[in-house]
């Protein structure tokens, strides 16, 4: 069996802008889920019951099902109430890449806030107590101490999470969108070359996940240098 | 509620435990082979071994079973006339799902299983070697009920991911929960109704997962001392 490199070829333009797809989609979503999950990360590790409780039950839920189920809630199951469809929301919800990002990134916030909150759970309780010992309020403290702290330590766990996240954005192929998987697909039913256009996705992939190894490698060599065993 | 449709899903919901399971059971396979050529000293071996594990962890699940689905159909369908069989072959879904599911997972676990061996303190294998045990007896006796005890932490974590992992077959025609609450979705338009049904089934189903798992580790940590803070 011989690799059809021409047709490849002529579908780049189409990988390319799939390309672009789905570092678009990688990066919203990223970009959205840290932000909902800096706060669900602090209060799962607040002391009140009823605080920590819910930011459980919210990452317990997004965690333990399947991301696919989740994307169809939001894409195909939202449309079923009326409300939904009247409301001045309809125009973003009725999108695909809308859609596709929002369960991308409420998917990504519990991973993340669990992550956020673990790297908040082990900090060195000197950092705390100097931090009580300055005189420093709750608010100072978490700003200036706890959360910048916190937050460096789980680069490392942050960069696999970026990583699945990645992976992840393939499933956008599944609500008509055009990513890389998508492009794949699109040739594959096109000219019926099921080796040639998947393993280019999968080479496409393979390219962008050592690319962002290597941009957390130099991220955690500036920021957590501090923490890098002594060299000789 | 689900309109009649319940039995329908429970039918898919077997179905997709069915499918976890024996992909499972191949990726448990796969994976201590992975891990036997990873640490092997044969140095094309091991390079063998990381190959597997790196670019199978760098590809998308979804990408390798559209691969796998369709490349399979497309391989087998050009060597099956070539040994006197010409009719078209239509790849059973369940099949090729346990099949590539179990190749994704073994490479995930012979990550989880390189991590538990080379947790094992070296002086145990040297304990076992100095009371005259073969090196056979050394890694069944010694090495690998050590190994699941460090292990179930990590295989916990891939079973969870696969569980999950097996919505995506329903893309290739499996006709799993989700392939079946879809049909049901489309025929009485209450998409919402039956997708939330799916996603509790799957949270029941990794939450058994959970407390199972967990009662496993902590009998298999038995007799391993833990720090009380």
């Amino acid at each position: 069996m011989i690799f059809d490199y021409n047709v490849i070829w002529e579908a780049m333009p189409l990988y390319i802008g799939g390309l672009l797809t789905t570092l678009k989609l990688l990066a919203l979503s990223l970009f959205f889920g840290l932000l909902a999950a800096i706060p669900l990360g602090l209060m799962r590790v607040s002391k009140q019951p009823l605080v920590n409780m819910t930011a459980w039950l919210y990452t317990y839920v997004i965690r333990g099902t399947p991301m696919l189920v989740q994307l169809f809630l939001i894409y195909y199951g939202l449309a079923q109430f009326e409300a939904v469809r009247e409301s001045i929301f309809w125009p973003w919800l009725s999108s695909a890449t809308f859609c596709a990002c929002l369960a991308f990134a409420i998917n990504t916030s519990a991973y993340t806030a669990e992550i956020i909150a673990g790297s908040l759970k082990a900090t060195p309780h000197g950092e705390i107590e100097a931090a009580k010992a300055m005189g420093m309020s709750r608010f100072k403290m978490y700003r200036r101490i706890l959360l910048p702290s916190a937050l460096r330590r789980a680069l490392p766990q942050y960069s696999n999470e970026v990583i699945m996240m990645l992976q992840t954005t393939s499933l956008a192929s599944i609500v008509t969108l055009i990513d890389i998987t998508g492009a794949a697909r699109t040739v594959n039913a096109q000219y019926y070359l099921p080796f040639e256009a998947y393993i280019t996705a999968g080479v496409f992939y393979l390219c962008l996940t050592f690319i962002l190894v290597r941009l957390f490698k130099m991220a955690e060599r500036r920021w957590l240098s501090y923490l890098a065993p002594r060299k000789h | 509620m689900l309109k009649g449709y319940g039995a329908v899903i429970l039918e898919g919901a077997w179905l997709t435990l069915q499918l976890a399971l024996s992909s499972m059971a191949l990726a448990i396979v796969l994976g201590l082979i992975g891990v036997a050529l990873r640490l092997s000293p044969v140095r094309w071996l091991a390079w063998l071994g990381d190959l597997y594990s790196t670019v199978i962890r760098g590809i998308p699940d979804l990408v390798l079973i559209l691969l796998i689905f369709y490349g399979g159909q497309d391989i087998i369908n050009r060597v099956a006339p070539l040994v006197g069989y010409d009719d078209y072959i239509d790849l059973n879904p369940m099949i090729a799902g346990i099949g590539t599911l179990g190749f994704i997972f073994g490479a995930y676990l012979s990550e989880t299983f390189r991590g538990a061996f080379l947790g094992i303190p070296k002086g145990q294998a040297e304990a076992g070697a100095a009371y005259g045990m073969s090196s056979r007896q050394v890694f069944f006796r010694i090495m690998v009920p050590q190994m699941i005890r460090l292990a179930i932490p990590g295989f916990t974590n891939n079973w969870l991911v696969l569980t999950k992992a097996t919505a995506l077959i329903s893309v290739v025609g499996l006709q799993d929960m989700m392939f079946k609450a879809k049909q049901a979705a489309d025929a009485t338009r209450e998409p919402f109704t039956f997708f939330l049904a799916v996603a509790a089934l799957y949270l029941v189903l990794t939450s058994v997962s959970l407390l199972a798992l967990k009662y496993l580790e902590k009998r298999y940590s038995v007799g391993v001392k833990a720090a009380e803070l």
